[in-house]
């Protein structure tokens, strides 16, 4: 699903290379987890994949289905299928929730030359899908993420994720912000979107998320390079012994 | 003084092509004290604080330049709405563009027949308000307009009027001038809705003066016309009685040189006095200026002023906003906010806001700011499928919506958004 070798990115600004060689390959219907300290470089991955300004591609690859990502504006790997969970969502006054997810939705399917759903189809699939997420009419129909809590935006993003049905979808630190009761909300509606099409990336600093949502595998990742991959079991071990104990054992 | 002189010498050499309409004998006296008006105050040039953002050359000079007809495919705007309309074209009434001008709970006339009447309550508006709104500022080209004008519109709001006025305003003349001066009273409990559109002529110089008696409602919602080389000065004086509401909307669409003057005095208690304002402007020929003066004269009033301007390939926009709070008007909600959105290095805004208050129970505030399309918005928006210009849109109108919810009716609002989407999608 998502090929990543030798992924090599500095700020664009400033003389500053933050992702050092990144090798990365999950497998359709995978989920994997990104884990590591601050300024390891996990953000950056994300906002690369999905084609934020401010970085520069210095060396390496990184494609999506076999298609060069790296190349594409942000709206052409949306309609690819590609996704990414904001760690802070953005607030957009003036712009009905329900208006924005229509716009994006049919702005994909259009992209990918599919008929716009009508205004009835679209109604009844985004009722359904945001009662399971236990988002109401009310945030619906408000503008985007304005006055959200943390969790009713993070419930928001997933709706999002719900509604453009994405290949790929990457989750960065999608924890941060949330209590138990919302993480575990997130999580159900995440793992409900789990299936064998569709691949994740989780980027997170703590384990207690991959509890709720269970990855197969999980990267560490230092200085802008993948230093050590394994089972959820690595996670456990960040989780009792800090990142300190791995970062020793791979220097 | 040698600047004084000069500024009456200019001011004499543009009244020597002027000749003052005649009427009845009060509008006679209304049109010669206005003239007189002009000759103290003189006409406005740069150095005049008030102009200092906006050169009025070009409103003050003989003649008007040259403005390219526009034509466009669109649909007239407010197509779809029941109501009156009254057509001019190039500034002259057209009786047969227009509808009947009776419709349940108003009185309307044609102004020239409202100036040629002995008896008639105009006399305690026309240049009565306008004459009230010369002081603390100067406004020199109202004066002017109350002097010269022979048309316009006279409506008298009697009861809740079931239809909006729409005032129509045709341009069909590439070099027209013209002068128009409308009145609206309301009566007490009375209420209309004004809507104004089309360009008018290559140089209009339109006055608006309404009376709102105690509890009467007047919305206004106006859409200045898409041309391109349109040059417009404007001025609404309105006087705003005991809780009685006032909502004014203008939408601008290009236009090489406007400027709005809105003058409001609240003179009653428990009253409600909103501005609003958005102006799209692509160029650097474009030049919108908003100059809007609100005294507070009542105890437990609310005023708004919301102007919000759109400005791209070295347009430039003005915003001069003033909320004046007298002795005594205690318990006075004043809001004053202006913004633009820069789309572009060379486009400029110049806001001068100011609050003036000598009542010392009152809350007001004002902010002004202008910046580019919020970057981070942008991905998100982008990163969910939609394109960079769609995104860009979506935001612009995201800015503008504050100022667009101060229309009251929800279908006229989206008309308007409706032609601002698409004025966004032809500029891109």
């Amino acid at each position: 699903m998502l090929e990543i070798k030798g992924l090599e990115v500095k700020l664009e600004e400033e003389d500053k290379q933050i992702l050092k060689g990144v090798d990365l390959s999950i497998e359709p219907g995978m989920v994997h987890a990104i884990m590591g300290p601050n300024g390891s470089g996990k953000s950056t991955l994300s906002y690369v994949l999905s084609g934020r300004d401010g970085y520069e591609v210095t060396g390496g690859s990184a494609t999506l289905e076999g298609q060069d990502l790296l190349d594409m504006e942000p709206e052409e790997r949306a309609a690819l299928g590609l996704f990414l969970a904001f760690q802070y969502p953005v607030e957009i006054p003036g712009v009905g929730n329900m208006t924005f997810l229509r716009t994006a939705v049919n702005a994909q399917r259009k992209a990918r030359g599919e008929e716009e759903l009508s205004a009835a189809d679209f109604l009844k699939e985004v009722r359904a899908k945001a009662k399971s997420l236990k988002i109401d009419a009310d945030m619906l129909k408000r503008p985007v993420n304005v006055g959200f809590s943390g969790g009713e935006k993070k419930r928001n993003e997933i709706l999002q994720m719900a509604m453009l049905e994405p290949k790929m979808c990457i989750l960065d630190e999608t924890d941060s912000g949330l209590d138990v009761d919302a993480m575990k909300l997130v999580s159900e509606g995440v793992n409900a979107l789990r299936s064998e099409g569709r691949s994740f990336l989780v980027i997170t600093h703590y384990q207690r998320l991959l509890d709720h949502i269970k990855p197969d595998i999980v990267h560490i990742m230092a200085d802008g390079r993948i230093v050590k991959s394994g089972g959820p079991e690595l996670a456990l071990e960040v989780e009792n012994n800090g990142y300190a104990d791995i970062l020793a054992e791979v220097a | 003084m040698a600047l004084a002189k000069l500024k009456s010498d200019t001011t004499e050499a543009r009244l020597a092509w002027v000749t003052l309409p005649t009427g009845a004998a009060w509008a006679n006296a209304a049109r010669a004290d206005a003239m007189a008006r002009v000759r103290e105050m003189g006409l406005p040039t740069k150095r005049d604080e008030y102009w200092k953002y906006t050169d009025p050359t070009s409103l003050t000079d003989a003649g008007a330049g040259k403005a390219a007809l526009f034509h466009s495919d669109e649909a007239a705007l407010f197509d779809a709405v029941d109501r009156v309309r009254v057509v001019f074209v190039d500034g002259v009434f057209d009786a047969e563009a227009s509808d009947d001008l009776t419709a349940e709970g108003l009185e309307i006339e044609r102004l020239a027949d409202a100036m040629a009447a002995d008896i008639h309550w105009a006399k305690d508006v026309y240049g009565v308000l306008e004459a009230r709104g010369q002081k603390p500022v100067e406004r020199t080209l109202a004066a002017l307009n109350t002097a010269m004008a022979t048309d316009g519109v006279v409506i008298r709001a009697t009861a809740k009027a079931v239809k909006p006025v729409n005032l129509i305003y045709l341009h069909r003349d590439e070099t027209s001038d013209a002068v128009l001066h409308n009145l609206i009273k309301v009566e007490a409990g009375a209420e209309v809705t004004l809507l104004e559109t089309g360009p008018a002529a290559a140089r209009f110089s339109k006055q608006l003066e309404v009376d709102v008696a105690e509890g009467g409602t007047f919305h206004h919602v106006r859409a200045q016309g898409r041309d391109h080389e349109r040059r417009a000065v404007t001025h609404c004086f309105a006087r705003i009685a005991a809780e009685s509401t006032f909502k004014s909307f203008t939408l601008t669409f290009n236009g090489v040189l406007t400027r709005n003057e809105c003058v409001l005095e609240i003179v009653g208690d428990d009253a409600t006095a909103h501005v609003a304002g958005v102006c799209v402007g692509d160029g650097k020929d474009f030049h919108h200026d908003d100059t809007v003066f609100v005294t507070h004269d009542a105890v437990n009033c609310e005023s708004r002023q919301v102007f919000k301007k759109v400005l791209r390939n070295g347009a430039t926009g003005v915003f001069q906003g003033k909320i004046l709070v007298k002795e005594g008007a205690q318990k006075t909600d004043g809001y004053q906010i202006s913004q633009s959105l820069l789309l572009d290095d060379d486009s400029q805004f110049l806001a001068k806001p100011e609050l003036e208050i000598y009542a010392d129970d009152v809350a007001c505030s004002h902010g002004s700011t202008s910046g580019a399309i919020d970057e981070t918005a942008l991905f998100y928006l982008r990163s969910r499928g939609v394109s960079h210009d769609d995104a860009r849109n979506l935001l612009t109108l995201s800015f503008l919506a504050e100022a667009l919810e101060e229309i009251a009716d929800e279908s006229l609002a989206e008309e308007l958004r409706d032609r601002l989407e698409g004025w966004l999608a032809r500029h891109r």
